[in-house]
């Protein structure tokens, strides 16, 4: 279930990405944290724990939404906007 | 050859006034700021404009945030801007700046800091659970993002913008379900006095608090002992009030206590630092006009202390005179004197705000050794409190080399001040004798792909 619930921006342009392998659907304007949050509850697990995070201070300074994407590229969510054809791996320690 | 250009790092409230006031004088500033449009944290804008409009984004400060966004874009042609950009590394006059794939090393004549502030924290169990955020995150998802973090959220921790976006959220339609304050409700009445020195922020609180009383929010005051949980998720909140413990279901938090300096940029560019009781941190000396202990670098806004985007759009242009003055171009003498007066009725504000919202100092000596204090590297309180007694430490700097405690991805800016209060509660000692952890290049984690190139200027 997702963390983040929608209450503006529902007009704007679908963007399409693939998270774990599933086709889904973020918006336009879009953080990748966002994009992903809308749809599952975290982003990464930790490489210590293994407990799963979904980011904290969602302005670039925690460091602790950084994902995997599936060339092997790790990227900050929360500071990356989403764009079309990204494909998100989020069991992955990042 | 000519002189190079000043660097303004930070296009916040204080970077933009900054630059615009270097223009003024015929400058042509090098501004370079992580985000991709100017406005910092409480001006930011949404990636893409939406159907809100800058009242809905802003509240009472839309008037500001328009402001501050026109005196910026008219500045455009006239300054360089790299947004998206980050400078990780100061030395030698220069700044190694991340930006675009590359690091371009750039030479600065006269350096404006303007790095701002982010929520401070104290670790509680379950902070690092999904669905708990800084107060300021749960802000830049309903205001940046358009989305709520949760559909029966509860804000916690304690200072001004824990009804701020507590009420942010009521109005966007938002369940709110508890405001939980760690400030005693008698150290509200220091607010009075308060009303003499800023009366539109205090009577614009106190609307907050009763607005969201009115709606059936639970306003708690003096909580302690606060805990997340869940399973994965956040599920729930926990807390104590005096001897009663209380329970909440709620499907998300948002967590701070006041804020801190980024002060990681002044430390590598060699500025003295000193203890400051306000803030409780240790930050860069200053002046009035913002001039540190190093020639040509001044520090203003959050960065430098936290005084407010008010106070940050007066310190960025008083800091800007500071440095034509230094560069022996006008100056306007008077304005940087009513600047300081201003800025000076701003700090004897902060004041009655620390009273208002004090740091909940019993937190060292409460914290269970299980809870997390670094969320990155996983370290808990009981690891710290071992390591303080097994080495017999005394030093921040040394008790992150034994315990890893501020050496992980965020570099201390999180666990930070928590190992520095624990330290302090170990060795029956202020955290002001401690110390500070020093800060290491790069501030940020960047890309080892980072192409280097040494530009001339």
């Amino acid at each position: 279930m997702s963390l983040f619930h929608r209450i503006a921006r529902s007009d704007h342009a679908p963007v399409r990405f693939l998270l774990d392998g599933v086709p889904c659907e973020g918006r336009e304007g879009d953080t990748l944290l966002t994009a992903i949050l809308t749809h599952v509850d975290k982003v990464r697990v930790s490489d210590f724990s293994g407990a799963p995070r979904a980011g904290f201070c969602q302005i670039g300074v925690c460091q602790d939404c950084w994902v995997t994407l599936a060339d092997g590229e790790r990227v900050r969510a929360c500071t990356t906007p989403l764009t079309a054809g990204m494909s998100v791996v989020t069991g992955a320690a990042a | 050859m000519s002189r190079p250009q000043p660097l303004v790092v930070g296009a916040g409230p204080a970077g933009v006034r900054a630059a615009e006031t270097l223009v003024k004088a015929g400058l042509r500033p090098l501004v370079v700021d992580e985000a991709p449009a100017c406005g910092g944290q409480i001006y930011r804008r949404p990636l893409v404009k939406d159907e809100r409009d800058a009242r809905a984004l802003y509240g009472s400060e839309a008037g500001k945030a328009q402001r501050l966004h026109g005196a910026f874009a008219a500045l455009a042609g006239r300054i360089e801007h790299w947004p998206r950009a980050l400078v990780w590394n100061l030395r030698d006059g220069r700044a190694d700046i991340a930006v675009a794939g590359e690091s371009r090393a750039v030479a600065y004549d006269g350096l404006i800091l303007a790095t701002g502030a982010s929520d401070r924290v104290l670790p509680v169990p379950g902070w690092t659970l999904p669905g708990v955020f800084t107060l300021g995150g749960a802000q830049v998802a309903l205001k940046a993002q358009g989305c709520a973090i949760g559909q029966r959220v509860v804000f916690a921790g304690s200072g001004p913008l824990l009804y701020l976006v507590a009420w942010q959220y009521m109005k966007a339609g938002v369940k709110v379900v508890a405001v939980l304050d760690a400030a005693p409700l008698a150290a509200k009445r220091h607010l009075l006095r308060g009303l003499a020195l800023a009366p539109d922020i205090v009577l614009r609180g106190m609307r907050f608090a009763a607005e969201l009383r009115l709606n059936g929010v639970m306003l708690r005051h003096g909580i302690c002992d606060l805990a997340f949980e869940g399973e994965g998720r956040v599920a729930g909140v926990r807390w104590r009030e005096g001897r009663r413990e209380r329970h909440l279901f709620c499907d998300g938090a948002g967590y701070g206590l006041s804020l801190r300096s980024e002060t990681q940029l002044a430390d590598l560019a060699g500025c003295a630092f000193a203890f400051n009781q306000r803030d409780r941190a240790f930050l860069p000396q200053r002046d009035p006009s913002g001039r540190t202990s190093v020639r040509g670098v001044y520090i203003a806004g959050d960065g430098a202390g936290i005084a407010g985007a008010d106070a940050a759009e007066l310190a960025g242009e008083r800091a800007a005179l500071a440095l034509l003055e230094d560069r022996g171009l006008p100056h306007a003498p008077e304005r940087a004197a009513d600047l300081e007066r201003k800025l000076a009725r701003i700090g004897r504000f902060r004041d009655v705000l620390e009273a208002a919202f004090p740091f909940p100092a019993q937190w060292a000596a409460r914290v269970k050794d299980e809870t997390v204090v670094c969320r990155c590297e996983e370290v808990s309180a009981g690891a710290l409190r071992n390591a303080v007694r097994d080495f017999s430490l005394d030093e921040i700097n040394r008790l992150k080399a034994v315990s890893r405690i501020g050496m992980g991805r965020c570099q201390g800016r999180f666990c930070g001040a928590a190992a520095a209060e624990l330290l302090a509660v170990e060795t029956g000692r202020g955290v002001e004798a401690v110390g500070r952890l020093r800060s290491q290049p790069p501030v940020k984690p960047v890309p080892l792909t980072l192409m280097p190139r040494e530009a001339a200027e």
